[in-house]
């Protein structure tokens, strides 16, 4: 082990970052607070389908573990519900629920189908908050 | 499953710092406090996060620690305090 090395960023995993100067946080800023677009909604409502106590197919817990695990650069790239979705995956592919081939077939396909991309529809709040 | 720390207890957190879904802050690790409360049994989450059944179930504890002994150069009021829950597998006394 090199002796220059801080022992504290090997030890310590990127997202347990609680007391690292982050800089002032500001909660009123422009972009603080957003109306979550409906790809987001949906992110949620596939993991409380995929979490009740019927089908119980990933906790929380697994799902924590997996946003820990997308490595530092992806954790900070990556939005809120953007980790979530990227966590959820990686458990559904672990436990055989999709396979990686069914996966990429799929995305392939709805990329042909939309080459544009899907544009979330405007909400009303969108165009109060213009204002 | 009985709680073998007390409310008012003094307890350190375990300076470990294995790989893997860690539910213990960094920054607590080898840190001293009190136990304020006994929270009850739930299972544990370092399993429950590998698709693991988390029993037996453990013991959790909301521990108070003085915030000026958690960081070095600590610049706000010394009576500040900081709350945790703590599973009881994290927690020991020291001799």
């Amino acid at each position: 082990m090199s002796k220059e090395r801080d022992d504290e960023e090997v030890l310590r995993r990127h997202h347990d970052m609680g007391g690292l100067p982050a800089g002032p946080v500001d909660p009123y800023k422009p972009g603080a607070e957003h109306d979550y677009a409906p790809w987001e909604k949906r992110v949620d409502a596939i993991l409380r389908l995929l979490g009740d106590p019927k089908r119980g197919v990933i906790k929380t817990d697994e799902l924590r573990r997996g946003i820990e695990e997308l490595g530092p650069g992806a954790y900070d790239a990556m939005s809120y519900y953007e980790r979530w979705i990227a966590s959820i995956t990686n458990n559904l592919l672990e436990k055989g629920v999709i396979t990686v081939d069914e996966l990429g077939r799929r995305m392939a396909a709805i990329s042909e189908a939309w080459p544009a991309g899907v544009e979330a529809p405007k909400t009303s709040r969108d165009e109060e908050n213009k204002r | 499953m009985t709680a073998r720390f007390r409310v008012g207890e003094t307890v350190t957190v375990r300076a470990a710092f294995p790989p893997g879904h860690v539910r213990t802050p960094f920054f607590l690790r080898g840190k001293t406090g009190r136990v304020t409360e006994v929270l009850g049994p739930y299972r544990n989450p370092e399993e429950l996060a590998y698709g693991r059944s988390g029993e037996p179930a453990l013991p959790l504890y909301r521990v108070l620690f003085p915030t000026a002994s958690l960081w070095d150069g600590y610049d706000g009021p010394p009576q500040d305090t900081t709350v945790a829950d703590i599973y009881e597998n994290w927690l020991e006394v020291l001799p």
